[in-house]
């Protein structure tokens, strides 16, 4: 199963640095989908069916409105220029990658070993879950009755983003159009 | 915008009834299933948007404004949050999200007290917020670039 | 272990892009590698070796179940991943209307 897991996570990092080096801006957006397909199969490798649902959808609509921008626009991508200071970057880069990671494999010492999480809060929630919420799906159970909250910030997150994208978009002179 | 040909309109017009019921059914089932609102939302919307991409929007006849989809998602938040403070006034302690409809046995359709109710507002709402997010796009292409 | 570290390898790819690319769109498309990579790591500290979805059925009490509670967070964080992408979006369409390009460094002057 790590197996799996890692061979998976290998080609998603693949699909991403493509996606980010790619000439044409076509190409970028079709490799940006391998990234996120691939993370609808580790979703259904770890067990959780909600999640894969919901990320195929998204998935499609996130790719349906990239290519309407793209082929509204441009598709070439424009030129980077070498100069004598990039050396200095890619050094300054790696080393910076190297500590990052060097840190975060400390801080995450703590953690258990993959795939021996102890339920502490969780062992409440499964154990009595059932009957106190009456639902026989746990995760709708702990969105909807144990962190109600959370699914009403969600909602409102949603709503806001929606009323940005209509204030960004909005046309001059519309009135002049209906008159 | 123009229309596809002649196959993709067949096609999409069988299509679009079917996951469009199954998206309603995955919502409706949200505490049996795995699935729930938002993945049954954002199904519902899915099929919303082949049919407008199938058949261009001047076969339609879409009026160049939104405000079918922003009204349905507007009450669809509104109905949430009425639920949580009907639970409030209703519930035997005063807070908010309690659920206060009996709940049955695990395993009917009809039990777990008022969940499958937000399972309803919630999917109405994504739903309707994905929909009013393409026709934005979909309507300020058509006016500008024409 | 190894999982964790290619996880936040992702995460490293995807500010890789934010932070060096000028064409907007790959910033655009490294914003949401980023926020994918975060997800996957929220679910893999809650996996157990052994369980199963979290799914109560009568006839099957006792078994060992995968952990819930990050399975709802990250449930309402794909969403609204797809909605800041969407803004983004509408805001890179507009500035091409009004530039003509999607370099940012052509953009940077604010005359009208």
């Amino acid at each position: 199963m790590e197996i799996l897991l890692i061979v998976l996570l290998a080609l998603m990092i693949g699909g991403a640095i493509f996606s980010l080096e790619a000439k044409d801006l076509l190409s970028a957006v079709i490799a940006y989908g391998v990234v996120g397909f691939g993370l609808v199969i580790c979703f259904l490798l770890l067990q959780a069916p909600d999640l894969a649902l919901v990320q195929i959808v998204v998935e499609t609509i996130t790719l349906i409105i990239m290519i309407a921008v793209i082929l509204n626009s441009t598709r070439e991508e424009l030129k980077t220029k070498w100069g004598k200071k990039s050396v200095v970057y890619i050094v300054f880069s790696i080393v910076f990658t190297g500590l990052f990671l060097y840190f975060f494999n400390r801080a995450t010492g703590s953690l258990s070993r993959f795939g021996e999480h102890t339920l502490r809060m969780s062992g409440a929630y499964l154990s009595k879950g059932a009957e106190n919420t009456g639902s026989a799906n746990l995760v709708t159970g702990v969105i909807f009755d144990f962190r109600g909250y959370d699914t009403l910030g969600e909602a409102t997150i949603l709503f806001t983003a929606v009323i940005g994208v209509l204030t960004v978009l909005r046309l001059r002179g519309r009135k002049k159009n209906n008159d | 915008m123009k229309g596809m040909t002649v196959i993709v309109k067949k096609v999409t017009q069988i299509m679009c009834g079917i996951t469009f019921l199954y998206g309603i059914y995955i919502i409706v089932h949200g505490h049996l299933t795995p699935g729930g609102g938002f993945a049954g939302g954002t199904i519902i919307a899915g099929s919303f948007m082949l049919l407008i991409l199938a058949f261009g929007s001047e076969f339609l006849k879409l009026k160049k404004e939104e405000t079918g989809s922003s009204i349905t998602e507007s009450s669809g938040i509104l109905v949430f949050i009425i639920i949580a403070a009907l639970g409030m006034v209703i519930g035997g302690t005063g807070v908010f999200f309690v659920n206060f409809l009996p709940k049955g046995e695990i395993g009917k359709l009809i039990s777990a007290g008022v969940i499958p109710l937000y399972n309803i507002a919630v999917g109405m709402e994504v739903a309707a917020a994905l929909v009013t997010i393409f026709l934005a796009l979909l309507i300020y292409r058509d006016e500008v670039l024409k | 272990m190894i999982v964790y570290i290619l996880t936040i390898f992702l995460f490293l790819v995807g500010l890789y892009g934010v932070l060096s690319k000028r064409n907007l769109i790959k910033i655009v498309i490294g914003l949401a590698i980023m926020e994918y990579s975060v997800n996957l790591f929220l679910i893999l500290v809650g996996y157990v070796r052994g369980g199963t979805a979290p799914i109560i059925d009568a006839d099957r009490q006792g078994e060992l179940f995968v952990d819930p509670l990050p399975q709802a967070m990250v449930l309402t964080a794909i969403v609204i991943g797809l909605a800041t992408t969407a803004l983004l979006l509408a805001i890179a369409i507009r500035i091409y209307k009004k530039y003509g390009t999607f370099d940012i460094r052509e953009i940077k002057n604010l005359k009208g």
